[in-house]
């Protein structure tokens, strides 16, 4: 593995969200709804706050601190899905995760890796994920070249969907 | 610690010495491994690797039960590491004052839940600090919520990363446990563990070292450091995982009550009731890591050879070294914590980099093969005091070189030129 690793992971367009985050702060809960992402290995922290109205993620606002790779991923998240009906933003998170999990997947599946201790596999790009779709999100894909960092990248996009789950359930 | 440094030790050679560990002839993302994370894990020589090796191949059997060859042989070997693990502390008497368990949170557990309970009641004082590691803080919070409530009280962290001393007499005040870290993991303070004792000691308090960082790099003495139970892990101590080390003062150890129940600390048991074996059978239940005791006789004998006071001497120079360079070549970008290099500091380097954050610095170490270790270190409440989410800390061994360093300072400058 050589810089142009590192350089796949850091994209631009993920310094410039780490740098610049959109999106940025706290809506007053309530009415908004207010979910608390941890990862405890590294203390990274988001707070993902959001207004649904008519079916509609109508308003959202990420604050919290931690590594590039979380908050450019919020930021990222949070230009995605603004404004979108909910359906559409499920089925982001959706996709989102499954660029991440195929990853997972196949860390869960040959154990054994031998010379390469299964990094190689890991390597490989994404098959089964759309990533047109994705627009903007698809940057994050160099992740999953670092296994331990996936945690971070879904950090916020777990915070999101536990919201929506939980807004639904009170409604 | 002995201010009087005494005759200056011989200097270690650094290259010979990383031909013992096999490991470090590895290859990462294309570069020679640069181990700088002895503070999580140590390496292991080959002679440990080999030792544990031997004995599975030629003596591996069950301690303390059978009455073959073997069995004899290996219940002998796991006895003398025993006696090797408490004379490497300069404990007075090893076989009855050494238990071995899992590791450093698992003695530190022993005591809090076997010498806590039976002593401890609800509103009672334990005195903490600050810097301590979650293994050293958490069984105390465990017991006071089984107890309802102890009081909690903790010596303060100062802003040159010391522990503040200045109202000890008002926080020992009435105290029953003192539990201080003998080494910072995150800062490298030696804390000064004999005057604290004295203090705590006067109290009528117990006091406890977390010796995990200071044990394997710095000469430890149980009698200098006034603590009445002392705690290490061999892996750290270029041992294997999964054995670790309490010393306790044999009088205490009598008087507890069992840890865990199980085979091997018994004396005899009744449908209705056991009696206990002596210490240190007695917090020793269940087949014991026989192997490991194996592998950690043979680290500590290779840390004896070469000399505790030639590692310290080492590890203190280039400590001084890397905060000296890490300040020439990349000035104000980097802030360093824990006290500056001198008796009171250990080879532990935490620190921040400009405002990157410490797991994308070990992101980018890692493309220079440099093993750090980002994160809070298990001491979330330092890690507020400090006003930091996390660091990234190098921490040294005694092969570790100026090389090392310098491959460390390179990472950082491209995190620097990446994160801009």
């Amino acid at each position: 593995m050589a810089m142009g690793d590192l350089d796949d992971l850091y994209r631009e367009i993920i310094l410039d969200h780490y740098r610049s985050p959109r999106n940025r702060g706290e809506l007053e809960s309530p009415p908004a709804h207010r979910v608390e992402g941890f990862n405890p290995l590294c203390g990274d922290e988001v707070v993902v706050s959001m207004v649904v109205e008519d079916g509609k993620l109508s308003d959202l606002k990420i604050a919290g601190s931690g590594c590039s790779i979380s908050q450019s991923s919020a930021s990222l998240m949070s230009a995605a899905v603004k404004g979108k009906p909910v359906k559409e933003v499920r089925r982001l998170i959706g996709t989102f995760k499954g660029m991440m999990s195929i990853h997972e997947a196949s860390l869960e599946g040959d154990g054994h890796g031998g010379e390469s201790n299964g990094a190689e596999v890991l390597a490989g790009e994404p098959e089964e994920v759309d990533l047109d779709k994705l627009g903007e999100l698809a940057a994050l894909q160099g992740v999953v070249k670092f296994p331990v960092r996936i945690k971070c990248a879904t950090l916020s996009w777990n915070a999101l969907s536990q919201g929506l789950d939980e807004v639904a359930a009170a409604s | 610690m002995s201010v009087d440094p005494g005759p200056v030790p011989a200097p270690l050679n650094t290259e010979a010495l990383r031909k013992d560990f096999p490991l470090l002839s590895r290859k990462v993302n294309g570069r020679p491994i640069v181990y700088l994370d002895a503070a999580a894990s140590a390496l292991q020589p080959q002679s440990v690797i080999s030792a544990m090796t031997h004995y599975y191949e030629t003596t591996h059997s069950n301690v303390h039960r059978g009455v073959y060859a073997t069995a004899e042989e290996a219940t002998a070997l796991y006895e003398r590491a025993r006696v090797v693990a408490g004379r490497f502390l300069g404990a007075p008497d090893p076989a009855r004052e050494v238990v071995f368990t899992k590791n450093t949170t698992e003695s530190l557990n022993l005591v809090a839940h076997s010498w806590g309970r039976a002593n401890l009641r609800r509103g009672d004082a334990v005195l903490l600090t600050e810097m301590e590691h979650h293994s050293s803080s958490v069984p105390w919070m465990l017991l006071s919520e089984q107890l309802g409530g102890l009081d909690l009280r903790y010596i303060p962290v100062d802003g040159s990363g010391r522990l503040d001393l200045s109202d000890l007499d008002r926080l020992v005040a009435g105290v029953k446990v003192v539990a201080v870290s003998a080494m910072s993991n995150v800062l490298g303070t030696i804390n000064p563990v004999a005057s604290i004792a004295e203090v705590a000691h006067r109290e009528g308090a117990v006091v406890i070292a977390d010796g995990a960082q200071l044990v394997p790099h710095v000469p430890t003495d149980v009698e200098a450091l006034g603590a009445d139970f002392v705690a290490y892990s061999a892996h750290k101590t270029m041992g294997p995982t999964g054995i670790g080390v309490l010393w306790g003062r044999a009088s205490l150890l009598e008087e507890m009550p069992p840890f865990l129940g199980g085979g091997g600390m018994i004396l005899d048991v009744k449908l209705d009731g056991f009696r206990p074996a002596p210490p240190p059978a007695r917090f020793e239940a269940g087949t014991p890591p026989i192997a490991e005791a194996v592998g950690l006789t043979a680290a500590l004998r290779y840390l004896s050879e070469i000399g505790m006071d030639r590692i310290r001497a080492h590890e203190l120079a280039l400590t001084n070294y890397a905060l000296a360079r890490l300040d020439e070549k990349l000035g104000a970008d980097v802030r360093v914590f824990g006290p500056p290099a001198g008796p009171d500091r250990g080879g532990v380097i935490s620190l921040a980099y400009r405002d990157v954050h410490a797991h994308d610095l070990a992101q980018v170490l890692d493309q220079f093969g440099v093993c750090v270790r980002p994160g809070h270190h298990c001491a979330k409440p330092l890690m507020r005091k400090l006003g930091v989410q996390a660091t990234a800390r190098a921490s040294l061994s005694l092969f570790s070189d100026e090389h090392d360093i310098e491959v460390l300072i390179e990472g950082l400058t491209e995190a620097g030129r990446l994160f801009g």
